[in-house]
């Protein structure tokens, strides 16, 4: 049963849900396909690369703010395009919001709804505009209701809203980006964003099922 | 569908590639920022209010073949398709500062606003001015009154040159915005795409069109436009099109204006010449006079066929700059 992350273990589940992303970028180039201009999964597994690979740099002997300050940062450099700037603010501004040394459900909570907020500033983005917020939001609410849960159930219970969000984004028309100019064309569409942060997520819950055993 | 035959080597080293081939296509002009993929002048003077233009790269010869004397300093290059990160943005911005400002000049996308914004701020923080002025020219998708949301198309070229001028001529960044914004609210443009272009990294084409079929109001990412069609005579799609720039302004009868056909990648002279002729006629008609006409692929999307159509109003001030003496890559005058 484990109650709070420290540094060690933000980093194992910022690590897991990078490789998860990595490993899932034909279906996000796939989903891109179908709306953008297909570089998603490209773009995003470069920058889960480069966040594994400031992972690597920083060690084990991390805090939770460094862990999550380190792959923003990764990925807002070496991503490009709408994805870099958006997930790194969101790791950058999510790291910014941890404190202390180990971070328990509600700090964490806490954290990514401050990193969800630097999005919505930095993107001009709000929920239900079929982007990364509508994934985002819905785990971020689920962390936020999980009463006296370990992190293990938690981690479960994030990735199946994220997924459940990410999948709802079909069925909206897009209040942003280039999907935008689509109009009701984009409806029937996941946004590929969206199924980053499901796959961020699922990859997150993979390490926390793992951790305090 | 069969994948188009590209003249390249690996699709991930397409970009660092092409900035090494405009190195020395320059004759010693153009230089790399140091460990950045961007490109800027070799040599700038002191003092210089500074351009930096850029976004995602696939576009060529926008926007690194527009950098040089009377046009921008440099030129940041993200991925195929993708913004810049604000790293590389931050270096070029660095690079071209000579005490005097930065001015930004690049295509409304989500992405490009995001990553340049963070680059400025970023810049903020080390006490170097910066200023933007987004191109904002598509009239395919947006009503006028909601101009700040459309999207940067072919009239980019346009914007580009009037800001190369400026930023030669302005003693402040202030006054040079000001020119480039006047530029901006002037400018109209429509796209229509024939036949899709492809992804360098997939080979996949960006979109697929039926045999008898057109996409109007397409952006020049390759991403689909707002509406479909069937193909048209020339004269009769021209004429659609031209209606829509004209009446978007709108463009009145005494007016004078630089026109600027296009072509997307593969849509030919031949074709360009040909809709320039029922252009031309449309505008003679309407009483406008067309004082500069530029033609040829200006800002592409791989082998797209299609074109776009531009216009910008004009006055003294903005014909000038227009005709002021430049060289880059990609035009010079």
């Amino acid at each position: 049963m484990s109650h709070s992350l420290d540094g060690a273990a933000v980093a194992a589940m910022l690590r897991s849900a990078a490789e998860l992303v990595i490993a899932k970028e034909p279906v996000l180039t796939k989903a891109d396909q179908a709306i953008g201009d297909g570089d998603h999964g490209i773009g995003m597994a470069r920058g889960c690369k480069a966040a594994l690979a400031a992972l690597d740099g920083i060690g084990d002997a991390t805090t939770p703010k460094a862990a999550f300050i380190a792959v923003g940062r990764a990925i807002l450099a070496s991503t490009g395009g709408a994805a870099g700037a958006v997930f790194g603010t969101f790791f950058q501004a999510t790291g910014k919001a941890i404190a202390a040394d180990s971070v328990d459900r509600e700090g964490l909570a806490f954290a990514f709804d401050e990193g969800a907020k630097a999005v919505m500033t930095r993107g001009k983005a709000k929920p239900g505009d079929k982007t990364m917020l509508d994934a985002v939001l819905p785990a971020i609410e689920s962390l936020r209701d999980g009463g006296d849960a370990d992190f293990a159930v938690l981690g479960q219970r994030a990735a199946a809203a994220a997924r459940r969000g990410a999948k709802a984004t079909a069925n909206m028309v897009a209040g942003t980006g280039r999907a935008k100019m689509l109009g009701q064309r984009a409806v029937g569409h996941p946004d590929p964003g969206a199924l980053s942060v499901s796959f961020l997520f699922e990859g997150m819950a993979i390490s926390l099922a793992g951790h305090g055993q | 569908m069969t994948k188009p035959k590209k003249l390249i080597n690996d699709p991930g080293q397409i970009v660092e590639e092409v900035i090494d081939g405009m190195v020395y296509a320059s004759d010693g002009r153009l230089v790399r920022v140091p460990e950045s993929a961007a490109v800027m002048r070799t040599a700038m003077p002191d003092e210089k209010v500074a351009l930096l233009i850029g976004g995602g790269s696939g576009h060529e010869p926008m926007y690194s073949a527009y950098v040089g004397e009377g046009l921008a300093d440099a030129s940041v290059c993200g991925n195929i398709f993708a913004a810049p990160s604000p790293d590389i943005i931050l270096n070029a911005t660095r690079a071209v500062h000579r005490g005097r400002g930065v001015l930004y000049v690049y295509g409304n996308y989500a992405g490009d606003n995001m990553n340049f914004d963070i680059a400025a701020e970023m810049a903020a923080d080390e006490g170097i001015e910066v200023t933007t002025v987004r191109v904002i020219d598509d009239v395919a998708a947006m009503p006028p009154a909601r101009m700040d949301e459309r999207r940067g198309i072919g009239g980019a070229f346009f914007q580009v040159k009037v800001a190369g001028a400026a930023c030669s001529e302005a003693s402040t960044l202030a006054e040079a915005a000001a020119l480039v914004t006047s530029a901006q609210q002037n400018i109209r443009t429509l796209g229509v795409a024939m036949s899709p272009g492809s992804i360098p990294q997939t080979g996949s084409p960006t979109f697929v069109l039926g045999d008898d079929e057109i996409e109007i109001g397409l952006g020049v990412h390759g991403e689909a436009g707002v509406e479909r069609g069937r193909m048209l005579p020339a004269d009769q799609l021209v004429t659609a099109m031209a209606k829509r720039i004209m009446d978007d302004l709108p463009f009145r009868r005494g007016d004078r204006v630089a026109l600027l056909l296009n072509s997307l990648g593969a849509t030919t002279m031949m074709e360009l010449m040909v809709a320039n002729r029922c252009m031309r006629r449309l505008l003679d008609e309407a009483g406008v006079t067309v004082a500069l006409t530029y033609s040829g692929p200006y800002f592409t999307c791989q082998e797209m066929a299609g074109f776009s159509l531009s216009l910008m109003r004009l006055d003294a001030v903005q014909e000038k700059l227009l005709r002021r003496p430049c060289w880059s890559l990609g035009y010079r005058c």
